[in-house]
């Protein structure tokens, strides 16, 4: 048994490591071969009304899905996000006559606590990740409708906490502009640090990192953090872009997050990643939609918009069988 | 290695015994005694329980979960998990009506509309469970992911069928199922009964049942004794779909309408948590139908419990996830590793 | 000779889990730039000494001495910041990373707090260069070989100023030319300065390359001495624990039992590094052994048998007509039945009943119509447990509860219930007590007796020289031997085992002066296996 696993381990890893290439590669092909057909096929494809608003739009699953990335290199998984941001929408909305600063740190916050919740649930008790976080995705939930009394909150409109989602700066939408700040760093964070390698060796060999000395619970105990963090930043962004705390938000934004992972070539089993690829995975599967919302407009077919899931499922698909293909993990 | 007994010394190892027997107690009877304690309660403070309306309100509510949650059951008996249950439903529930106005055929024989609206959704959601199970044993993906293919895409696919509109419709024979009476009793509730009894006599007495628990109780062991692992995860899948699309049914019955947004929305994790209260291993090999029946009735009750006492609903939701951490919590407790 | 000041000295180890003794008073010294062989059985408590001098046990007696003064680690980490590194048998080291990632993580060269990559690629390619390595350190470690594997956490050992290298069973995957290189690089480590606690079951390896060896046995130090001392038999007898001239006697079944029609033959078997040209043959009413050091190849034989992995090359045939097993449900269908070594990870499911466990196989055929007909089912348990004296409270009693010799049985009864013709059984009297043991191989016999073909495989030669009609014996993964008759002694096994069946030369290098040769020759078999 062990003998065959240390035998197939060098092809299995060659195909793998292949195939994290692949990815990283591929999934930015598909992103630039979507955008040229829609350039070419739509006439305002390319506009700055549509770049910025599809920009402004996925941010927030954007932010959603660094987090989400990281947990999933350590061979985790955080089903809490979407609730986590619609309970940071509601904090940072009540915050929000308090002015920017308040309502910004109450959301991530409350982001932060709800991670680290996860993070001690997961390494003190030991509970699977998946069981841990969607028990924090309930309680994230509840307290989100609690706080605003089962009612969307309207935000403040004075100071500027509406500008945070909905301002420009230099002719960029805000949060485009702190989405690709935290990918930036959070790109330097996984390949310049000692977190980032941790990360990453954790979720290729939990019991070698461990061996090796590595701080493997203080760094799972930050990806879940940092995952809240990011989960309620993206809620401030909600409440900020929409105008209100939004307690019923969120839904199913952790599966998304999930598949935009996972289309971006990140294993799930852990230990290969890529946060720029991530983001390729995030703004494909956000065109996606944009593209069916223009085929729509043009009138020569008539897709609804229903079939993005369709076709978000499908890609994912796509991208999970040639994973398992290429990486040779085959029912033996 | 030496062989690891207990063999500490008397007083010690009477202490360790004392703990292990009040730790397997609680796994083996905390959801029983969970549901007795708040049917107590209720019975004393709540005001109206002990009403048939307040009964037959609750299973009402309670059956769909039910239904599907013993599908989750038994693939999370062989270590699976299936997030796709939700979708299917959905699935199923915009197919019926297109299926009863004639829609998808062209004008029906009234009889036979009906029927082919009870068998044809349930088939399509068996189908796309098999889908679940091709992807998890022929390309080895795991579990969580492979459906959330059909998680995603299967929703997109009843309101690409429905066009996102809500179908109203109206067709005793067919809302039967969600409204009619047997015995006087809700059919759901029947229907709830009657699966829960099937699959807990699967499990307990076929073949299938047994290698169910095999695959998920040790999965090398049983492909060498001989078990046929694939098939039987193939199957597994296959019947949580089934399952989850007779419960799509029952929904759109209820409410007269279909709307491929909403059917089964948060079904999973419904689901899952009824499994996971109930005291079924989440990483396979130990199951319980009927304590996965006890665990849905806990989680309902334990909400209705605190709606009744003028919690919000809101309250509930975190004190669900309480409960389910707790009960997780206690299960690991058992394992005396 | 001990050195004056060695730099290891574990004296007076103690060492039990739950009251069951691993260690007794156990030894091992190792001194200054010294290769040092650490051999044993399994459960001869090699590892257990080897976690507890590596921080991941704690003794329950005994001192530890390093480098001068008594340590007592509590962690691997502390054990590393000590000196002392391990390589493990699985490598431990992260597939998917850069070799220098792997050399270096957790103690990066930075530059502004940021990881500098292009110093830590220099460091770690300078540093395997060191060891005749050279290798694109920015490759994923997967990539590699396995041997280069090997170096690479031999090199991040060293890079972490370690005095003390453990290399638990380095060679287990390596073929010739890889054991080679990292022979080359054990020598440099002995040449830094660098201690080295080898464990392999590769009896050459440890001539080539060890200057000093400590055999154990059953949790006890049995022998230390220069590695030029002790012959190779020498080391297999204190392994085992036995004498040659105790050894002697024939097992006791006198009555030969004339081999029926041949049930299986097997010829030229190959998978991978450990299987290499396997070949045997077991015919109705016979017991074949199948010896061989651990990592010989014995329980991947068994498995290609059994339908549970698929051969790269040879010829296997069933009653005369060649087979190929796809699945173990294959094998089943052919009477045959496979009893794992591992008992926890492959044979019994913990959760179910011994009833179930106990008819797991047999169920297709318990059931009608799909149900299994559960008073037949008891009817079958109850039979077995008291035909096998199998002490549980009840058959409903969970498997995981009995003990490993009462599991074992169980596993035995799941195959014997479904009336198999060919039984495989990869150690059966593994990890179980005495009593159990006696019981189980007079059961054996019992049932060669009815006309069912045993391949049993053991470490112990006394059972096989005793129960076994045959013995193969298996080394590096050929069939290198098959005794039967008057040649089945215990030494002649243990010579096959050491020397590969093949006479003088290919033994016994430049340190065989007093290793007992002599009797007891070894006759059969040769380096080819005989078909049928």
């Amino acid at each position: 048994m062990t003998a065959d696993a240390m035998e197939r381990r060098p092809g299995a890893d060659r195909r793998a490591r292949v195939w994290s290439g692949l990815a990283r590669q591929g999934v930015l092909a598909a992103l630039l071969l979507l955008i040229l057909f829609g350039a070419l096929r739509y006439e305002n494809f390319l506009g700055a009304y549509n770049v910025l608003s599809v920009l402004r739009y996925n941010s927030m699953f954007a932010l959603v899905a660094l987090g989400m990335c990281f947990v999933i290199m350590t061979g985790g998984i955080d089903l809490s996000v979407g609730a986590v941001a619609a309970m940071a929408s509601v904090v940072s909305a009540l915050l929000s006559p308090l002015g920017l600063t308040p309502a910004l740190l109450g959301g991530v916050g409350a982001g932060l606590l709800a991670g680290l919740l996860n993070g001690l649930v997961i390494v003190r008790l030991g509970i699977l990740p998946f069981i841990a976080t969607l028990a924090t995705m309930l309680a994230a939930q509840g307290t989100a409708l609690l706080l605003a009394d089962n009612q969307s909150v309207s935000v403040s409109w004075d100071g500027l906490f509406v500008e945070l989602g909905q301002g420009d700066l230099l002719g960029l939408p805000i949060p485009a502009l702190l989405a690709a700040a935290a990918f930036a760093l959070g790109s330097v964070m996984l390949n310049y640090t000692g977190f980032g390698r941790t990360v990453l060796a954790i979720g290729d060999n939990e019991e070698a990192a461990r061996l090796m000395g590595l701080p493997v619970d203080r760094v799972k105990l930050g990806v879940y953090a940092l995952s809240g963090a990011l989960a309620g930043l993206a809620g401030v962004v909600l409440a900020s872009q929409f105008g209100a705390g939004q307690p019923t938000e969120g839904i199913g934004w952790e599966l998304f997050a999930i598949a935009a992972v996972v289309v971006g070539g990140t294993l799930l089993t852990g230990g290969v990643g890529s946060v720029g690829a991530t983001l390729s995975g995030v703004l494909l599967l956000g065109l996606i939609f944009n593209i069916l919302n223009f085929e729509n407009g043009r009138g020569s077919i008539s897709l609804s918009a229903y079939w993005q899931s369709v076709v978000r499922g499908l890609v994912l698909l796509v991208v999970v069988v040639l994973q398992s293909r290429l990486t040779g993990r085959r029912a033996s | 290695m030496a062989e690891i007994t207990l063999q500490k010394r008397p007083g010690e190892a009477a202490a360790v015994r004392t703990r292990r027997r009040i730790k397997a107690l609680a796994r083996g009877w905390g959801a029983p005694l969970a549901l007795v304690l708040l049917l107590a309660f209720n019975v004393l403070f709540t005001p109206n329980f002990l009403t048939w309306q307040t009964f037959f309100v609750n299973l009402t509510q309670v059956a769909t979960i039910v239904i599907v949650a013993t599908g989750m059951t038994l693939v999370i008996a062989t270590g699976g998990i299936d997030l796709s249950v939700g979708s299917l439903m959905a699935i199923a529930g915009a197919l019926a009506p297109l299926i009863l106005s004639g829609a998808l055929t062209g004008p029906l024989d009234p009889g036979l509309a009906v029927a082919l609206a009870f068998v044809l959704p349930v088939l399509a959601a068996g189908l796309f469970g098999l889908f679940n199970g091709v992807l998890v044993t022929r390309f080895a993906i795991q579990p969580i992911v492979a459906t959330l293919v059909l998680f995603i895409a299967g929703r997109g696919i009843a309101q690409v069928m429905t066009n996102g509109n809500l179908q109203t419709f109206s067709n005793p024979s067919f809302q039967w199922i969600g409204l009619g009476r047997i015995l006087g009793l809700p059919v759901q509730a029947v229907l709830m009964v009657a699966i829960v009894a099937l699959a807990a006599w699967i499990l307990r007495r076929t073949v299938f049942g047994r290698h169910v628990l095999a695959t998920g109780g040790n999965e090398p062991a049983a492909r060498l004794a001989g078990v046929p692992v694939t098939g039987v995860k193939l199957a597994v899948y296959a019947i949580s779909g089934l399952l989850s699309g007779l419960a799509g049914l029952v929904v759109i019955a209820i409410n007269s309408s279909s709307d491929a947004n909403l059917i089964g929305l948060g079904m999973e994790l419904d689901a899952i948590a009824a499994v996971a209260v109930g005291g079924t291993l989440l990483t396979g090999g130990r199951a319980s139908v009927v304590g996965t029946l006890l665990g849905a009735l806990i989680i309902q009750l334990l909400r209705y419990t605190l709606l009744a006492n003028g919690v919000p609903d809101a309250a509930a939701l975190v004190v669900k996830a309480a409960a389910i951490l707790l009960a997780v919590w206690i299960q690991r407790q058992g394992e005396g590793r | 000779m001990v050195d004056a000041a060695p730099l290891l000295a574990m004296r007076g180890i103690d060492k039990s889990f739950s009251g069951v003794p691993a260690l007794t008073a156990a030894e091992l010294t190792v001194g200054r730039a010294e290769v040092h062989a650490l051999i044993g059985q399994n459960g001869a408590g090699k590892s257990t000494i080897i976690k507890i001098l590596t921080g991941a046990h704690r003794p329950d007696a005994g001192s530890i001495q390093f480098d001068g003064s008594a340590i007592a680690p509590a962690s691997p980490a502390e054990a590393q910041r000590l000196g002392i590194s391990t390589i493990y048998q699985e490598i431990n080291l992260v597939r998917y990373r850069s070799v220098a990632e792997n050399v270096f993580l957790g103690r990066e060269p930075r530059r502004l707090g940021l990881i500098h990559w292009s110093r830590m690629n220099a460091d770690a390619a300078a540093l395997l260069r060191q060891f005749d390595i050279d290798v694109d350190v920015t490759l994923p470690l997967g990539r590699c070989s396995i041997a280069v594997q090997q170096m690479v956490a031999i090199a991040r050992a060293v890079s972490t100023d370690a005095k003390l290298v453990v290399m638990d069973e380095p060679t287990s995957s390596l073929d010739d030319r890889e054991v080679e290189v990292l022979f080359g690089v054990i020598r440099r480590l002995k040449a830094r300065g660098v201690s080295v606690i080898f464990v392999s079951h590769r009896l050459d390896e440890l001539y080539a390359v060890c200057d000093r060896v400590t055999v154990m046995r059953d949790g006890r130090t049995v022998a230390q001495s220069r590695m030029g001392e002790l012959g190779k038999l020498d080391l297999v007898m204190a392994m085992l624990g036995r004498r040659l001239t105790e050894s002697e006697a024939r097992g006791i079944h006198g009555t030969e039992r004339a081999g029926g029609a041949p049930l299986l033959e097997v010829e030229g078997l190959r998978r991978g590094h450990r299987v290499r040209d396997a070949g045997l043959s077991v015919r109705r009413g016979e017991v074949v052994g199948l010896a061989g050091l651990l990592g010989s190849g014995r329980t991947e034989v068994a498995r290609m048998l059994f339908g549970a992995d698929a051969p790269e090359g040879g010829l296997i045939r069933h009653k005369g007509a060649p087979a190929r097993f796809r699945a173990p449900g294959e094998a089943i269908r052919a009477r045959i039945g496979f009893s794992s070594e591992d008992r926890k990870a492959e044979g019994i499911i913990p959760d179910m009943s011994v009833r179930e466990n106990m008819t797991l196989a047999l169920l297709p055929h318990l059931a009608r119509a799909g149900v299994v007909d559960t008073a037949r089912q008891q009817r079958i348990a109850d039979e077995f447990v008291r035909r096998l004296g199998i002490k549980c409270a009840s058959p409903e009693q969970r498997i995981r509860e009995l003990s490993g010799g009462n599991q074992q049985k169980v596993l035995l009864a799941r195959w014997l219930c479904t009336d198999p013709e060919l039984l495989i059984l990869d150690e059966p009297t593994r990890g179980i007590d005495v009593g159990a043991k006696a019981e189980i191989l007079s059961l054996v016999e019992e049932l060669a007796d009815g006309g069912l073909g045993v391949l049993m495989i053991s470490s112990e030669l006394e059972e096989l020289v005793q129960g076994a009609d045959r013995v193969v014996v298996l080394r590096d993964g050929r069939s290198v031997a098959e005794l039967e008759g008057d040649a089945l002694t215990e030494d002649a096994v243990m010579h096959a085992m050491a020397d590969g069946g093949e006479p003088a030369p290919g033994r016994a290098p430049a340190a065989a002066a007093g290793s007992g040769t002599g009797s007891g020759g070894v006759s059969g078999g040769g380096a080819e296996a005989r078909g049928g």
